[in-house]
């Protein structure tokens, strides 16, 4: 009985590994075919390699690349790394392999491609870089970088307040919820909003802290702030989920957020964009993570083989209560 | 005065007077109490509210390392049932009905005593390493956690679910009284019945225990259900807190700060004995460094810092051999044996 049951196994084995060369071989023969005349059926082939699905943000990105490929006629495969720089390494190999057309990924961190990247421009597959930087010295190695500038998102909050404090003439007293201490986000929009700030000396941050770009983060954060400073003007949350957990806290304060405390945030999830709406947020300026249809037009053209810029924004925008009440029954995520 | 000094909880106690009075001297109104909408409010309240869900975890955590074991997944038990509570709510057509609430609390408990046994398990019945066994369902933990909430935050609208987050009961907030209640009922399991000094005897040498007549498996298996239970609830407080389940981040790195309370409290990573008083003091002192942290508006990059300087001063001061050299008393073997209070 052991000894059939292990002639089975070994015998399985043989079997699967066959079938598995053979389909191998198969595939190579079939993708070496579209490599040589890729024209053949007219369709792109693009590899996709996404950092993983940590948060509703993450989810509505890839729903967009996944729908806007199915939109423009592009096969795409579709591959999620799991947070992990060797799945996506491995992911980037694959697609060399199968000789896709175009390969794209949000790189998990920054540094560490030089060599995969190599291999893909050796093997004559452009590379575009979503949402997040590599830090190659070798700009050649991709040809572009599709995503959102954080700078302007944190400016553009910056400015709307510029131009809302134009008639305030006393100082007007911001506190500042930070995102993840090091994280571009966090540093770029602090950067972004004080440098828009000082075009007005009377706009002063008097406070300002990381909340984690959470919830809870942002809530317990703004409970010692409404403590520490009684007269707080302004609150600038660098995401949505911060700016949620803080009006809590300012409700739970006694005073009214959207007016006693105004409160201008990051992102437009569907969450904020409700609060947006319902006046307890002022103003929030968007990053999308819907950019599925600038990334399938950009493979397109990279295909082609036109020159396209090094650096592509993402198509974003702001919101007021009223613009939001307008988006949020379209509002994806 | 030198039996004072002497006392166990000395120095814990005085850390946590020391902070409190670094922040009322930055700030006098620190420790200003006032009511407001007919409930006390103030940042001490809110150190209180807060380090419920710590406190609770902590309690677990210290039946597992009385054990000679560590408990890695507590904090992915609190985002899994945190996040099935939620999950539920936001299924039900009212969300403020009382009976759904508590179907929720249920099913949360259940879940998490499903978690406390595949954990004790590993450890008790299979004899994986601890520190491995748990370390399983912490990271798988998270993945379930998300797969609930399907990678979204789960926003509800309960105010019976709230409750247990921010409400108030006789003008202090709700969480305290959950984690006293916790408490109370452990300390009396432990305390009142030979059940405290079994789980030491395990802790201290799980062999012969069981060559003395205790069944040790039962007992190591029955210190991961309690911890997983304590972190249940301590997922509630933490969701409720702000209405939400976010599966990534709910209870993210509580485990730590719980081991590191239980530590703060004397207890001993080796197993054996184990001193309730001291991890509630250990998890007040935690949560105080962290509001201290915000009310003080210690910068983000130097905040990591500051918790570590404090930190690893509690802990030298605690270790009579450090106190020793500098007060250049001949080393008393009393400290270390003194009787255990509940």
């Amino acid at each position: 009985m052991l000894t059939t049951g292990k002639a089975l196994t070994r015998r399985h084995a043989v079997a699967v590994l066959t079938a598995t060369l053979l389909t191998a071989g198969l595939a190579a023969c079939g993708n070496s075919d579209t490599g040589d005349k890729p024209a053949d059926d007219g369709k792109l082939t693009l590899g996709f390699s996404q950092v993983g699905a940590e948060s509703g943000w993450r989810t509505a990105n890839t729903n967009s690349i996944k729908e806007a490929a199915a939109a423009a006629g592009i096969e795409l495969k579709f591959d999620d790394a799991q947070q992990k720089q060797e799945n996506q390494i491995k992911a980037i190999r694959n697609y060399i392999q199968q000789k896709v057309d175009v390969i794209a990924f949000s790189p998990v961190v920054e540094s560490g491609w030089d060599t995969v990247l190599k291999e893909a421009k050796d093997a004559g597959i452009p590379v575009i870089l979503t949402d997040r930087a590599v830090d190659s010295q070798d700009k050649t190695l991709y040809k572009t970088f599709i995503g959102s500038d954080f700078v302007k998102e944190g400016k553009l909050s910056g400015e709307w307040l510029v131009n809302e404090s134009k008639s305030a003439t006393g100082t007007v007293n911001i506190v500042e919820l930070q995102g993840t201490t090091g994280s571009a986000p966090a540093n770029d929009r602090k950067k972004g909003f004080a440098a828009a700030i000082a075009a007005n000396p009377n706009l002063k941050v008097i406070a300002s802290q990381t909340g984690d770009f959470t919830r809870a983060g942002g809530k317990a954060v703004m409970e010692q702030f409404l403590k520490a400073h009684p007269k707080i003007d302004v609150l600038f949350a660098h995401n949505d989920d911060m700016g949620l957990g803080a009006l809590e806290a300012i409700t739970a304060a006694g005073k009214v957020p959207g007016k006693d405390i105004k409160i201008i945030t990051i992102d437009a999830v569907k969450d904020g964009m409700q609060a947006l709406a319902d006046g307890k947020f002022n103003f929030i300026a968007e990053c999308s993570p819907l950019l599925g249809p600038q990334l399938m037009e950009l493979v397109k053209k990279v295909k082609a083989g036109e020159t396209v810029p090094a650096r592509i924004e993402t198509q974003e925008t702001t919101f007021t209560p009223e613009q939001a009440k307008a988006a949020l029954p379209t509002r994806k995520y | 005065m030198s039996a004072l000094k002497n006392h166990r909880l000395f120095w814990p106690v005085l850390v946590l007077v020391a902070l409190l009075t670094a922040n009322a001297i930055y700030r006098p109104s620190f420790l200003a109490v006032q009511m407001r909408d007919g409930h006390l409010y103030g940042s001490v309240i809110d150190i209180v509210r807060l380090s419920a869900p710590l406190i609770l975890v902590a309690l677990g955590m210290t039946l597992v390392i009385a054990t000679g074991g560590i408990d890695l997944s507590v904090g992915s038990i609190c985002a899994i049932s945190g996040a099935v509570a939620c999950f539920y709510i936001s299924q039900q057509p009212d969300q403020n009905s009382l009976a759904s609430v508590l179907t929720a609390l249920v099913l949360g408990l259940g879940l998490a005593l499903v978690l406390g046994a595949w954990n004790g398990v590993l450890v008790a019945i299979i004899g994986i390493q601890p520190i491995i066994a748990t370390l399983i369902l912490m990271v798988a933990g998270r993945g379930l956690a998300q797969l609930i909430t399907e990678g979204q935050i789960i926003t509800i609208n309960s105010s019976p679910y709230k409750t247990i987050g921010v409400g108030h009961l006789l003008t202090l907030p709700f969480a305290i009284f959950v984690a006293l209640a916790v408490t109370v009922l452990l300390a009396a399991l432990t305390r009142r019945t030979a059940l405290g000094m079994i789980i030491e005897s395990v802790g201290g040498n799980a062999e012969a225990s069981r060559l003395a007549g205790i069944r040790s498996r039962r007992i190591i298996f029955l210190a991961y259900v309690i911890s997983a239970v304590c972190a249940a609830i301590a997922g509630f407080m933490l969701t409720a807190n702000v209405s939400s389940a976010d599966g990534n981040s709910a209870g993210l790195w509580i485990e730590l700060d719980a081991i590191l309370a239980v530590v703060i409290g004397g207890t001993s990573l080796a197993g054996g004995r184990f001193f309730f008083s001291g991890t509630i003091l250990g998890a007040l002192i935690i949560q105080t460094l962290t509001t201290t942290v915000y009310a003080m508006d210690i910068s983000p990059q130097t905040s990591l810092l500051f918790k570590a300087v404090v930190v690893i001063a509690v802990c030298l001061i605690q270790a009579p051999a450090f106190r020793d050299k500098f007060t250049r008393r001949k080393p008393t073997a009393v400290s270390q044996k003194e009787q255990v209070p509940a």
